[in-house]
């Protein structure tokens, strides 16, 4: 990553700015040009190092979210992960070192689309699929700073 | 504006702002309201809590960030929201949440993600954290090994 790439994700990850030209008001901060700025987001999405500009919703204020977790078989991590990531509402899927290995997260529309995930996932798997939703929430910061 | 046209700038905004040089046009065009509306309704959303933030979404792996830890923890009912809080004022935990146990299987009621660029790293900040908290409470490292998928969460069905 560049320097021009580095700043404007560091000016960016808090708060991008509302403005009816957001990149051309980043290239006057940055000293540089719109269609620069521009090209360097298009690269950085491209290489998968920006996910998205856009907003992070708290939970719990629209929708249900969850956070699930099945133990499958090491050989069958894969195919099961495959088949979870077939419902569009599992937006985080994770392996993880331990007996329950597989973690994901649901939000869904409602409560009752993710019992209804949830169900299906169980009948693939035989120990009790975990339903972790949020009670409390002490602190979110996932605003990295390259 | 109505509740109705706010849950379409969400579902309008859940892939991402599109970069562009008049991006919230493009959103209010998609939505079919006015550019005004649109950046009144992400600060209205804010302003209320419905967004914690507006902002670049980075995937931290590609940043380096390769080592990524859940330490979750058994912490008696009565002092979960007292160490809750104390945990997620460590600069090195991400994120801070109580879940409920699911027994027998699962003990653990208080979340936090760790995240660093090498293991020895997050193992030392985690001992470092029980050490200067004198917690003595049963634990557990989940680190993780392959994702996946990461991507923002997709709370509306997309319009039909």
């Amino acid at each position: 990553m560049d320097a021009l790439a580095r700043a404007l994700i560091q000016a960016t990850i808090r708060d991008f700015p509302r403005d009816a030209r957001p990149f051309a008001y980043l290239a006057q901060q940055l000293s540089t040009n719109e269609d620069d700025v521009i090209l360097r987001f298009r690269q950085l999405h491209a290489e998968g190092i920006v996910q998205r500009i856009g907003p992070v919703i708290t939970p719990n204020t629209v929708g249900a979210s969850t956070l699930a977790a099945v133990s499958v078989p090491n050989d069958q991590v894969e195919a099961i992960a495959q088949r979870i990531n077939q419902f569009p509402e599992v937006n985080h899927n994770y392996e993880r070192e331990h007996e329950y290995n597989l973690w994901f997260v649901i939000t869904a529309a409602s409560r009752a689309r993710i019992d209804e995930i949830l169900a299906l996932t169980q009948s693939w798997v035989t120990a009790p699929v975990l339903d972790l939703p949020m009670e409390k929430s002490y602190f979110i910061d996932l605003g990295f700073a390259p | 504006m109505r509740d109705e046209q706010v849950q379409d700038v969400i579902r309008a905004l859940q892939h991402g702002l599109p970069i562009t040089e008049h991006p919230y046009q493009c959103v209010a065009d998609e939505v079919g309201v006015t550019e005004t509306d649109i950046l009144r309704t992400i600060d209205d959303c804010l302003q209320q809590g419905i967004f914690k933030r507006f902002a670049t979404i980075v995937r931290h792996r590609k940043l380096g960030y390769v080592a990524n830890a859940m330490v979750v923890w058994d912490i008696p009912d009565d002092l979960v929201d007292e160490i809750g809080t104390l945990l997620a004022k460590e600069p090195s935990i991400r994120l801070c949440y109580r879940r409920p146990r699911r027994l027998p299987v699962w003990p653990y009621n208080l979340f936090t993600m760790i995240h660093g660029q090498s293991r020895d790293w997050v193992l030392q900040e985690l001992s470092a954290i029980r050490r200067k908290h004198q917690l003595e409470f049963p634990y557990d490292v989940l680190f993780s090994k392959r994702c996946f998928r990461q991507r923002g969460a997709l709370y509306l069905p997309e319009a039909k």
